[in-house]
């Protein structure tokens, strides 16, 4: 077959230009042909090799993507929640362990610090998470956290706390559940403190309290006023009594909305030197 | 992509498939430990608190 090309190139010496051009162009066209015989990619079964290169690929970023997805699903549901049990883990034991070799003062935690314990025996009578001071995501990682700028356990005003109702532990996954009545136990370095959900525990209406203020509301993230001294009343109006409010997401996997659950404090703050193992409302329900 | 890999894996059969099952891994391991928390805050399912 080179023979053949040899052959014919040999001839354009006597040829016309024109004559020349059309030959050359037939050669092309006969050594692609020829190629093709000895399995070598022609031009054009490459350029279709190519293209099934390409969709290939593409198909293969596509259902690489997929499973990328899915492995984000996977490490928020599940992955996050098993991190952050070890994070409650040890906060709890190094909070115990400063509470007992030097007490600090309330008040005294900057943003990060985990300076409480909150109790809620409606999700578990084991149920107790860690609260940090701040809502900062890093905060929200590793526990509920504390509004920096809401009340204290047992004070007047509004002790407000938001936790993650879906990943990092979802502290406040089933806070929906949380009905009229139901005791909310803050534990501090040195005192216990019931606060109690909102409305008419007879008929679980979460609306029955005098105050006005329900015991379970859903807002828009923006209704900053659930977390006022006195929630639903002015940021300046003077608090009416000792509250506590927290905040999740809702419905749960969105941010669509918030659910909101306040609860104001039952009787006087408790000492822990008197009941070492907590009031006897952590036995409730 | 997949086929390009497994032609520049090493060794046999057995070798390549050991090397792939390794590659996956550290794959997941970078996204989980490293791209997914790095992802994670710009994500807006995860606001629960309340702001103006």
């Amino acid at each position: 077959m080179n023979g053949a090309h040899t052959g014919r190139r040999a001839a354009p010496d006597v040829a016309a230009p024109d004559e020349f051009a059309t030959d050359e162009f037939a050669t092309d066209e006969f050594a692609r042909d020829d190629v093709a015989h000895d399995g070598i990619p022609p031009d054009e079964p490459a350029r279709g090799e190519l293209w099934r290169t390409v969709v290939r690929t593409m198909g293969e970023v596509l259902v690489t993507s997929g499973l990328i997805v899915l492995l984000f699903v996977v490490y928020e549901l599940f992955v996050t929640d098993f991190l952050n049990g070890r994070v409650q883990e040890d906060l709890n034991r190094e909070v115990h362990a400063e509470w007992e070799a030097d007490p600090p003062v309330l008040g005294s935690q900057i943003p990060g610090d985990a300076f409480a314990v909150l109790h809620i025996p409606r999700l578990g009578a084991d149920y107790q998470r860690v609260v940090l001071e701040g809502t900062a995501y890093a905060d929200l990682k590793d526990g509920p956290g504390h509004y920096t700028e809401s009340a204290l356990p047992g004070e007047v005003g509004n002790v407000a706390i938001a936790g993650h109702r879906t990943t990092y532990g979802s502290p406040f996954r089933d806070l929906d559940r949380v009905q009229p009545g139901d005791p909310i136990v803050v534990e501090t370095a040195d005192s216990w403190f019931v606060y109690r959900v909102l409305g008419d525990p007879a008929t679980g209406d979460y609306t029955g309290d005098p105050s006005g203020i329900p015991g379970q509301q859903i807002v828009v993230p923006t209704d900053v006023q659930v977390i006022n001294p006195t929630p639903n009343a002015a940021a300046d109006a003077p608090a009416t009594g000792s509250y506590l409010t927290l905040t999740t997401c809702h419905p749960r996997f969105s941010a669509r909305e918030r659910l909101i659950v306040h609860a104001v404090l039952d009787g006087a703050g408790m000492s822990k030197a008197d009941l070492p193992a907590g009031p006897p409302a952590l036995t409730e329900g | 992509m997949y086929v390009w890999i497994w032609r520049h894996l090493p060794g046999g059969t057995a070798s390549r498939a050991l090397l792939s099952l390794l590659l996956v891994l550290a794959v997941a391991a970078l996204l989980l430990f490293v791209v997914f928390p790095w992802v994670e805050p710009t994500l807006p399912f995860n606001d629960v608190t309340v702001d103006g």
